[in-house]
């Protein structure tokens, strides 16, 4: 479903080296690495948000980085993404942020747009917050709206940059339950970065290790926990001595 | 490579400096070019948020009339106390109303609404749009398969020429209005005559368009500016202080520079 060949990229040093990569159809894919090795750079790259040097981006057999702009803007309204730094529009309510993609992508009344929105907050747990602003919102607050905003379009292809970074455990198992849910009602093909391993790894399919810029794994999520490469075994149970 | 040409040597920075400088403005100036013609096109073609322009109007042109009616008929009573000391010196009380009218129409009007409200709304306008930048939300529309320039940059455009151009149409009618009554009280000129310098023939049409085809020059260059420092951003919190502080120099230094050029041009 999601097919990255030879993806090269530089911000005044090289940020990607040549990453293959591979997302089979409805596959629940988590993406792992330490801080700055080019995960969400993968991303943006993915939605044509940056463009690389080399490679190609082929999403259902179709190369998103040679796509014409009107077509890659009809592409774009099939893919969720939740961003890093949640992204949320300062200006508008936490409604307003929900209804946003709904009122644009999707042809709903206004009465299913709001029963939706407060199934989503409920699920995120935090149901009445429709009329608060993000800059009232606390970090896993934005966190858990950006998700609901997220998913609220239930997507084909949807694109996780850390949902869970400054969630409780409690709140971020809960986050990752919601996630594979999702994707399995939908049958969603999911790529997933994440430093909160621990709890990514329950929900994943397959898994990819990130080091400078190289995937230097790819498998099952089983594969990883049994990796015997010292950069994957000591990345995956949190060792501190190894050769990261 | 030679002594002569290498980069390090210090006989060639003050060229370097020069080109270095010359490549940025020449950046500036490229980006806003670029960024007119991507605002012609959906414009032409009425592509723009409707919703956006609504709010941007409000928040920049309804929440600014009180600083342009204080400036505006402080403006008028400053010509006055100027010209108090020549107008008693010969006696000149029915060319006040002239004085004032033309000073206000053809220049201050214009230029002192565009300069003070390019700090309220360039300014904000910068920081908003590039605060956005750094926060991923421009990101985060072109995701979601939401063009900005239609959505952001054509409404905030619109909202500021728009802005710019009654300001100062409200402004220069203050600004008569606190030039007449200040030649009241200071110099006591009677309102009548003041406003029968303003209508005696020496004053017409011409100069009102004057100033206000000015108007429209400095919201254009104000919109431009603020829109592509502000879409241009980089660098986190540092890059949004860096862009509005941009956005208010070039903005001061493009009024003036366009309003010697279009006075130059239309007389």
């Amino acid at each position: 479903m999601i097919r990255l060949e030879g993806i090269s990229k530089s911000f005044e040093r090289p940020v990607l080296k040549n990453v293959d990569l591979h997302v089979p159809e409805g596959c629940l894919y988590g993406l792992i690495g330490p801080g700055a090795s080019g995960k969400s750079v993968l991303l943006k790259i993915i939605t044509a948000l940056i463009r690389p040097e080399a490679g190609k981006v082929l999403i259902g057999g179709r190369d998103v980085l040679t796509m014409p702009d009107l077509e890659l803007h009809e592409f774009r309204k099939g893919i969720g993404m939740l961003f890093q730094n949640n992204a949320l529009f300062d200006f508008m309510t936490v409604y307003e942020n929900i209804a946003f993609p709904m009122r644009r992508l999707l042809d709903l009344s206004e009465d299913e747009i709001r029963e939706r929105i407060a199934e989503r907050l409920k699920i995120v747990s935090l149901p009445g917050f429709e009329e608060r602003m993000p800059a009232g919102l606390s970090g896993g607050q934005k966190k858990r709206i950006g998700v609901a905003r997220a998913t609220v379009t239930q997507a084909p292809v949807v694109l996780y940059d850390e949902p869970a970074a400054g969630l409780d455990p409690v709140t971020s198992q809960r986050i990752f339950d919601l996630l594979r849910a999702e994707q399995q009602a939908a049958g969603a093909t999911v790529l997933m970065v994440s430093s909160d391993l621990d709890r990514m790894l329950t929900v994943t399919d397959r898994v990819g290790m990130m080091y400078r810029g190289e995937l230097i794994f790819d498998g099952t999520t089983e594969e990883a926990y049994a990796s015997s490469d010292p950069y994957v075994h000591q990345f995956v149970h949190g060792i501190p001595e190894g050769p990261l | 490579m030679s002594s002569t040409t290498s980069p390090s040597n210090p006989a060639m920075a003050p060229l370097r400096a020069i080109g270095g400088s010359f490549l940025a403005a020449s950046e500036v100036v490229g980006g806003m070019g670029v960024l007119f013609g991507r605002i012609t096109t959906r414009l032409v073609r009425l592509r723009f948020d409707r919703t956006e322009l609504v709010t941007n109007m409000y928040k920049m042109g309804v929440k600014s009339l009180p600083i342009v009616i204080i400036t505006a008929i402080f403006t008028g009573g400053i010509m006055v106390i100027q010209a108090a000391p020549i107008v008693q010196r010969y006696g000149a009380q029915g060319l006040l109303g002239w004085a004032a009218g033309f000073t206000t129409l053809r220049e201050l009007g214009p230029l002192l609404t565009a300069l003070m409200l390019s700090g309220r709304i360039g300014a904000n306008n910068t920081a908003e749009l590039g605060t956005m930048v750094v926060t991923e939300q421009i990101d985060a529309l072109r995701a979601l398969a939401i063009d900005p320039i239609s959505f952001l940059i054509v409404p905030r455009f619109i909202a500021i020429v728009v802005t710019i151009f009654l300001s100062t149409v409200f402004s220069d009618a203050l600004a008569l209005i606190g030039a007449a009554y200040a030649g009241l009280a200071i110099l006591g000129v009677d309102p009548v005559v003041f406003y029968n310098g303003v209508s005696s023939g020496l004053l017409g049409v011409g100069d009102v368009f004057h100033g206000l085809t000015k108007s429209i020059v400095f919201g254009m260059i104000m919109a431009l500016s603020s829109c592509q420092f502000g879409i241009a951003t980089s660098g986190g919190a540092p890059g949004v202080g860096r862009a509005v502080n941009a956005t208010v120099v070039v903005t001061a230094a493009g009024v003036f520079v366009l309003d010697y050029l279009v006075s130059f041009a239309i007389g």
